[in-house]
């Protein structure tokens, strides 16, 4: 009986020991990180989450690195000051919702959302029910936004979230895009998709491309599907496509699944015309892929590392300096994401001990109303939806670079 | 003699109950007081789906003794199952609709524990442990595939390929791969302390029972209970639908508390972590169940662990290792009784 006692005891003082930490924890930092900025200048604490570990780590880690220039530009202009802090989630629902949580304890005002789209819809539903505006630099599905009709039922099946924007393209845009641009340019006559269906990101990319194809009359020959689990080996939908003859295969998935179809289906002597989403940027950077292979390939995104501009170059130099590596458009969404919340204070009273649904209504506000310039686009507008309107640009690969298409 | 053991077994049980009561007592307390973090307050339901996990594979695996590394697939069965019909039962009342949906994801785990039951059952060990895995797996490809929607003509399933043309006011509830969406959250605290009761109290009520010493007997020696008449079939299967119901009902509490679900949440590694509970805490011990199912669910997400940063998982792993080594290490368990038995000393001559 004495054991189960001290057992019980024991369990009590644990869970009290985790509550009370979780309390100082939250309040430490915060009566610490506002001193240093001096007297004028207010600091607001920004959180973001996104898988740091784990097999997507390559998404977070890129926003993270972004957003964290983005935050020591704007610290050294001396005005607003910015305290940002990212927590992993390891591109889990569940977890993401625990890194949310922990960002709250910590005293977030405004949260730069969920990197990754899967994660992205259930912190959307948590920080809608707090009133915490949501900025998230990538994860592009509707159901994180909410208000959109699934384009296969036609059917809203989550209602828009009025604090949640998007500062990538929604993804139902880049396929009806897609299929556009193939359309116009007479890209392809014969098209076979390879997409991801259990993620919402390249799904929802796929059933607005299918709804937009039939629509303009383009015939897709071949539908293939793959998974998490199923992510490494794509001689089935590779042979797929080749059978029936496909001249230009759609991708809307990453890039490294990218890589993998790429290098297959030349190993199993298929060269057909390659077009891909956002997700394609990067497959210039994957270790041990022959760029060889990808000469000519065609895709959509917001953000090139080689523009010639004077912001993109910066950014790109800073990136590299810092991480070593080259930016994705990852890093530089949650770059501009930093920016458009920092422009979208401009001229607003706020302080450390603004509340972040007082923050979330002059948010809402100002971005419905404003008009930004960053590195993904320029005079972008954000409408109620919560959608990002600016053009995806089409771009091809050449001699190992990106080059615009137009 | 019996009867002194009788009274052990007993107390063992009270102090369980008095735990777990203790533990919402004071849990709700801080709560209400607002002394609870956002990062605890958010996973108290998932520790509550979690421990009745744990038990509920502590009375396959410690009371039954077989090994089962598909747990996971009931849990899912459950979820996908309650979740459902949390959103289609015309329900105004949160509790109710939680319980309803809760019994529902009960039953339909309890199906599935019979059907895959019978062929599994018949097989002892290593085997048992492989096949469970493999349903663990064709759960998750089924649920994968599977679409169901809802519009005014009713409920609509697709299997493959969602060709469901839904009509005016209709929508999607699960979406294939891509699980369910905009999951309304109606699983409480309160609620998952009382699956957590419901479920100590049918165990301790089983493992008592006429029936409870036969699926003991099952497990010390199944010759020895096969030549005295002990129907094996008959008990291994009660035992083993009973949990399966029992881990349909947290996988229910647990979707019901998030926002979004997907069929991978639940794969293998899901239930190798419910495995791990069960084999920390003590097979057998549901007391031991519940303290490491609460320690492994809260340990990630302290802010200790949290300021690790990346390697956050790496110092989870080792402790988990520690932990394991320094239970089973002689050392430690002399230390823990010399001290025990020193105590009861005292105390008998105290009195």
């Amino acid at each position: 009986m004495k054991k189960f006692l001290a057992m019980l005891l024991a369990v009590v003082m644990t869970m009290g020991l985790v509550a009370c930490g979780g309390n100082n924890q939250g309040k430490s930092p915060s009566d610490g990180g506002s001193q240093p900025s001096g007297s004028g200048a207010a600091t607001i604490k920004i959180g973001g989450v996104g898988p740091l570990t784990g097999g997507a780590a390559i998404y977070g880690n890129a926003a993270k690195g972004g957003a964290e220039i983005a935050a020591e530009e704007i610290n050294a202009l001396g005005g607003l000051q910015i305290d940002l802090r990212y927590e992993d989630d390891a591109h889990d629902p569940e977890k993401s919702v625990n890194a949310y949580n922990t960002l709250k304890d910590w005293g977030m005002q405004v949260f730069l959302g969920s990197v990754t789209s899967g994660p992205g819809a259930a912190t959307a539903a948590e920080s809608n029910a707090d009133h915490m505006f949501y900025l998230t630099p990538s994860a592009s599905s509707t159901d994180v936004i909410g208000g959109v009709a699934n384009p296969l039922t036609g059917t809203v099946d989550i209602n828009r979230r009025d604090n949640v924007f998007q500062m990538c393209f929604v993804d139902p845009n880049q396929g009806s895009a897609s299929a556009q641009y193939i359309k116009d340019n007479g890209l392809g006559s014969k098209i076979a998709v390879i997409y991801k269906n259990d993620d919402i990101y390249s799904t929802g990319i796929y059933n607005s491309f299918a709804a937009k194809a039939a629509e303009l009359g383009l015939e897709i020959v071949s539908t293939t599907t793959f998974t998490t689990d199923s992510q490494t080996d794509f001689s089935v939908q590779i042979a797929d496509a080749k059978n029936n003859g496909a001249d230009l295969v759609y991708l809307p998935t990453y890039y490294e699944a990218n890589a993998l179809i790429l290098t297959q289906a030349n190993a199993a002597g298929y060269n057909p015309k390659y077009f891909g989403v956002d997700g394609m940027d990067g497959i210039l950077s994957v270790k041990g892929f022959d760029t060889s292979l990808a000469e000519g390939v065609m895709l959509l995104t917001p953000f090139n590392a080689d523009a010639e501009d004077e912001a993109t170059k910066s950014f790109v130099k800073k990136y590299q300096e810092k991480y070593g590596d080259i930016p994705n458009q990852f890093a530089a969404d949650a770059y501009d994401c930093v920016y458009a919340i920092y422009n979208a204070l401009q001229g607003e009273v706020v302080s450390a001990d603004t509340s972040a649904s007082d923050l979330c209504d002059i948010l809402i506000d100002n971005f419905t109303t404003m008009t930004f310039d960053g590195l993904t686009g320029e005079s972008m507008t954000w409408a109620d939806t919560g959608a990002v309107s600016k053009t995806p640009k089409g771009m091809y690969i050449q001699d190992g670079a990106y080059v615009g298409m137009d | 003699m019996k009867k002194i053991h009788l009274n052990k077994a007993s107390r063992v049980n009270y102090a369980t109950y008095g735990m777990v009561i203790a533990a919402y007592l004071v849990l709700q307390l801080l709560g209400n007081m607002g002394m609870l973090s956002s990062t605890m307050r958010g996973q108290l339901v998932p520790i509550c789906a979690y421990v009745a996990m744990a038990l509920s594979l502590n009375l396959t695996v410690g009371v039954l003794g077989d090994l089962s590394l598909g747990h996971g697939g009931f849990m899912s069965v459950g979820a996908f199952a309650g979740a459902v019909a949390a959103a289609v039962l015309p329900i105004g009342s949160d509790g109710l609709r939680l319980a309803c949906a809760m019994l529902t994801g009960a039953l339909f785990a309890a199906l599935v524990g019979v059907l895959v039951g019978i062929p599994v059952l018949r097989l002892n060990g290593d085997y048992l442990a492989i096949v469970t895995l493999a349903f663990g797996q064709i759960i998750k490809s089924i649920v994968e595939n599977l679409y169901i929607g809802m519009d005014s003509k009713g409920l609509h399933a697709d299997f493959l390929n969602n060709t469901m043309a839904l009509g005016e006011g209709g929508r999607m509830i699960l979406n294939g791969p891509m699980g369910i969406n905009g999951i309304q959250k109606i699983s409480s605290f309160t609620a998952g302390f009382i699956l957590v009761m419901l479920i100590l109290v049918v165990i301790f009520h089983l493992v008592g029972s006429r029936a409870g010493r036969a699926i003991m007997a099952l497990r010390d020696n199944r010759i020895a209970a096969e030549s005295v008449g002990i129907p094996v079939t008959k008990y291994k299967l009660m035992a083993f639908v009973i949990s399966a119901a029992m881990a349909g009902a947290a996988g229910t509490l647990f979707a019901l508390g998030q926002n979004t679900i997907t069929a991978n949440k639940f794969d293998f590694n899901t239930s190798i972590l419910i495995l791990v509970f069960v084999v920390l805490g003590g097979q057998g011990k549901m007391w031991g169940s519940i303290l490491a199912a609460t320690f492994l669910t809260v340990l990630p997400e302290t802010p200790a662990m949290r300021g690790l940063a990346d390697y956050r998982m790496l110092v989870y792993a080792v402790v988990m290792i520690l932990v394991m080594l320094a239970t089973n290490s002689p050392a430690v368990q002399d230390f823990v009784n010399a001290r025990f038995r020193k105590k009861k000393k005292k105390e008998g001559v105290g009195q």
